[in-house]
């Protein structure tokens, strides 16, 4: 077991988790988003239906992320959740509201209109909540003595509420260039034109992240500006991926746009991770200060390394099985 | 008064955790009868088998996306409201509660799928399987969930460095005294759950003469399950009894409304505690039957809530009661399950309406007992959150006001209420279906995927003639 950093492992694990959710859930969240500017109630139809197979299988990735991290890391557990106490609130029922709405909307009729507005609303509201996290958390916490100090509505700054809203945009653009790739006719020409629209808001939050992250803690400053140049390549690459989207979406290659669309999202995330790492509670607690025992984690490593293969096959083979466009009319009713 | 956020996060576990156990006792206690049903299919080859099969199946798939769906919400209960219970337990607690997500993973992926999705696409053996492999995989969940319960009601296998817990023996954490017991007595619930909800269900379509043949056989076998069951039940109920009172005494005084340690305690019937007094102020009961019930002898010393500080004791009212709805509704289970019996002499058990209609009403006692049951266990253990370790003013998030547990409460509550009514409603739907004699499965087979569980249902939750009170049957 001491041959082993188990701390690091786990770390990778859970940013791999985490990443995995994002890109999975983000697109089906994107379209819930999109949701409500859909042309019509067949856009809709074919929305839904492109992710229903999938979303479920998607959202275990939260499950197992937030499992994961009282497991490992106990620390960012008890101090995130907390600190985080509204927002987490309104992410469960965002997320609850839109689960039973791809559950009963199918199933409903004179009831659609309000299941629409579930998905909907739960879905932007879970995605901004989930943004809020992202920018609360590369602010820092008040923390003493191993526990949250800070008061209710800490996490709600201007800077919590532009990458809230930042996510919100990722997502839609996510769901846009899904949407692309898995519809045809009205329906994709529809979702081809917001991709441009989203593009720009993603860059406009990518640009005032970017140039406000550095200085909230002298710690990013210096890990940006004084030490190692290489980092300098995530941000280029995202941005890269940026341009990249835009020119397969124009050209009408529709795998490539969400692919890089995708890319987009990894860079800008280990941009963000380099930034605090190896700090995961900023700005006071690392990765090792923040461990469980290693006998816990070595106990729960065995059952995760044995179960995340098995959902990964599983994840692949059901999203062959139900490659290729969703035409108006088709799918579960 | 001042909002207290201890009091509110406990009313908050309460309700949450209440709202979520009902649907896995069911689901598990389902998910066996499914099993023994395509058992049957496969043994016998009868088609009425695979019929009853599908419908409960589809009932099956509606409850456990309720279950799912309401169960999102447990894994981040701990870090919101009892942070520093998580930080001190996790060591234990955390790798409990992986395992269970783990084998939920596992099963949702490997075969429920098939269960839900592959009738037609597999032989009924391996569909057999499928079903057996669920039953058996919810069982593995509720073992995780259950071995850390216990361990907080009697914990052991653990040294304390530094103010976090450090598990030293797997083995006897995870079984430790009160495990087997709380298991067992759980197990058996389930059992019930789906047994009194699967006979009450026959009997309503018994009374309106629809598919008699099939659910005659259903009520048929499951009133001898249940016979069996419900005194079982009693007797391991009684085991978990002495267990507690070897472990967690003052839970017992709590239970038997007792407040002075000493012999020949009474059995009683009914009484009203009362914490100012430090007595009850109203009582009746069996004389010397608790000491006879607990030590079994007359004579025998039953603990009393003298051994605490006022402050100290359990909310007496919730689990002196909690446990008397408990134990009256178990007995009324088994009063049904003998005059089962006894009806079935000139198949009257099939006709008579008083016991049909008796054992519609008896599929919500077991739901109402399982709560209370959780309510005697979780409010006498009072003021542990880790019985003997670790208290509810230590365990509570620092941070939190009571105005922040308030808002999340009621959240909770309008969130849920719409989900229990919007499922509950679409359940009754589904069951009032019946079964199916055309099978819609096959052509839609193709656009399900195993993961979402309730499209296995196939009935619509609304439709155009239905616009006016949903509760219309």
């Amino acid at each position: 077991m001491d041959m082993f950093d188990l701390s690091l492992i786990w770390a990778v694990i859970i940013a791999f988790g985490v990443i995995m959710y994002v890109l999975m859930d983000g697109f089906d969240l994107g379209l819930g988003i999109l949701f409500p500017f859909a042309p019509d109630e067949d856009a809709r139809d074919v929305m839904m239906n492109s992710v229903a197979p999938v979303w479920d299988g998607n959202e275990t990735w939260l499950v197992l992320g937030g499992a994961g991290l009282i497991g490992a890391f106990p620390l960012v557990y008890s101090i995130l959740l907390p600190a985080m106490y509204i927002g987490v609130f309104l992410m469960l029922a965002g997320l609850i509201f839109r689960g039973v709405a791809f559950e009963f909307r199918f199933k409903s009729r004179r009831t659609r209109t309000w299941w629409n507005a579930a998905f909907a609303g739960g879905s932007f509201v879970a995605a901004f909540a989930q943004g809020a996290v992202v920018g609360a958390y590369i602010e820092g916490f008040e923390t003493a003595n191993r526990v949250f100090t800070g008061g209710p509505l800490d996490w709600l700054t201007p800077f919590s509420v532009i990458t809230g809203l930042g996510l919100v945009a990722g997502y839609a653009l996510l769901g846009a260039t899904w949407l692309v790739l898995k519809s045809e006719g009205h329906v994709r020409e529809w979702a081809r034109g917001l991709v441009p629209r989203l593009l720009v808001g993603v860059v406009v939050v990518f640009a005032i992240v970017s140039l406000w992250t550095p200085w909230i803690d002298p710690g990013v400053w210096e890990r940006w500006f004084d030490h190692i140049q290489v980092i300098w390549l995530l941000p280029a690459l995202a941005l890269a991926c940026v341009v990249g989207v835009y020119t397969a979406n124009r050209k009408g290659r529709e795998l490539l746009a969400f692919l890089l669309t995708l890319g987009m999202f990894v860079f800008t995330y280990l941009g963000l991770l380099v930034s605090r790492w190896p700090y995961v509670i900023p700005p006071d607690y690392t990765l090792w200060e923040a461990a469980s025992a290693p006998a816990s984690q070595f106990f729960l490593l065995v059952g995760v390394l044995f179960v995340v293969p098995i959902i990964l096959t599983y994840t692949a083979w059901s999203y062959w099985v139900f490659r290729g466009k969703v035409r108006v009319g088709e799918g579960y009713h | 008064m001042a909002l207290d956020p201890i009091l509110l996060s406990r009313l908050q576990f309460a309700f949450v955790v209440s709202f979520h156990a009902i649907f896995p006792v069911f689901t598990i206690g389902l998910a066996s009868y499914i099993a023994v049903l395509q058992g049957l299919y496969v043994t016998t080859g009868n088609r009425v088998w695979d019929r009853l099969g599908l419908f409960w199946t589809k009932v099956f798939a509606v409850v456990f996306g309720m279950g799912v769906v309401s169960g999102i919400v447990m894994a981040f209960q701990f870090g919101t409201n009892w942070s520093n219970f998580s930080q001190m337990a996790a060591n234990f607690i955390g790798p409990m509660l992986s395992y269970e997500v783990v084998t939920a993973f596992f099963l949702e992926a490997g075969f429920l799928g098939v269960l839900l999705f592959g009738r037609h696409r597999v032989s009924p053996a391996v569909h057999f399987f499928a079903a057996l492999m669920v039953a058996v995989g919810t069982f593995i969940s509720a073992f995780w969930i259950l071995a850390t319960n216990s361990w907080m009601q009697t914990p052991q296998g653990f040294e304390i460095r530094e103010g976090v817990i450090h598990v030293t023996s797997w083995v006897e954490a995870i079984f430790n005294p009160s495990f087997p017991y709380r298991f067992t007595h759980m197990a058996l619930a389930a059992f019930l759950t789906g047994g009194f909800v699967v006979t009450g269900v026959s009997a309503w379509f018994l009374l309106r003469g629809r598919d008699v043949d099939a659910h005659k056989r259903a009520l048929s076998m499951t009133l001898w399950l249940l016979l069996i069951l419900t005194p079982l039940q009693a007797y391991v109920g009684d085991e978990h009894g002495l267990n507690t009172l070897e472990h967690q005494p003052e839970k017992i005084a709590a239970m038997e409304g007792n407040w002075e340690t000493q012999s020949n305690v009474p059995l009683l019937l009914f009484a009203l505690p009362d914490r100012d007094l430090q007595a009850n102020r109203f009582e009746i009961g069996i004389p010397n039957g608790a000491s006879l019930i607990l030590r079994h002898d007359p004579d025998g010393v039953v603990p009393g809530l003298d051994q605490l500080e006022p402050a100290q004791q359990p909310p007496v009212w919730i689990t002196f009661f909690s446990f008397r709805v408990m134990v009256g509704l178990g007995l009324l289970m088994i009063a049904f399950a003998v005059a089962g019996l006894v009806l079935r002499k000139g198949g009257r058990v099939y006709r008579s309406r008083w016991f049909l209609r008796g054992l519609q009403g008896m599929s919500l006692a077991p739901f109402v007992a399982v709560v209370a049951g959780w309510f005697v266990t979780e409010t006498g253990r009072s003021p542990w959150l880790i019985y003997g370790v670790l208290d509810y003013a230590d365990a509570i998030t620092p941070s939190l006001s009571g105005g922040m547990v308030l808002f999340t409460l009621l959240g909770y509550i309008v969130v849920y209420a719409v989900i229990f009514y919007a499922g509950v409603y679409y359940l009754c739907k589904v069951i009032r279906q019946g079964l199916d004699e055309r099978d819609e499965t096959d052509e839609l087979d193709s656009h399900d995927r195993p993961a979402r569980p309730m499209s296995a249902a196939h009935v619509p939750f609304d439709d155009e003639r239905d616009d006016r009170a949903p509760s219309r049957s």
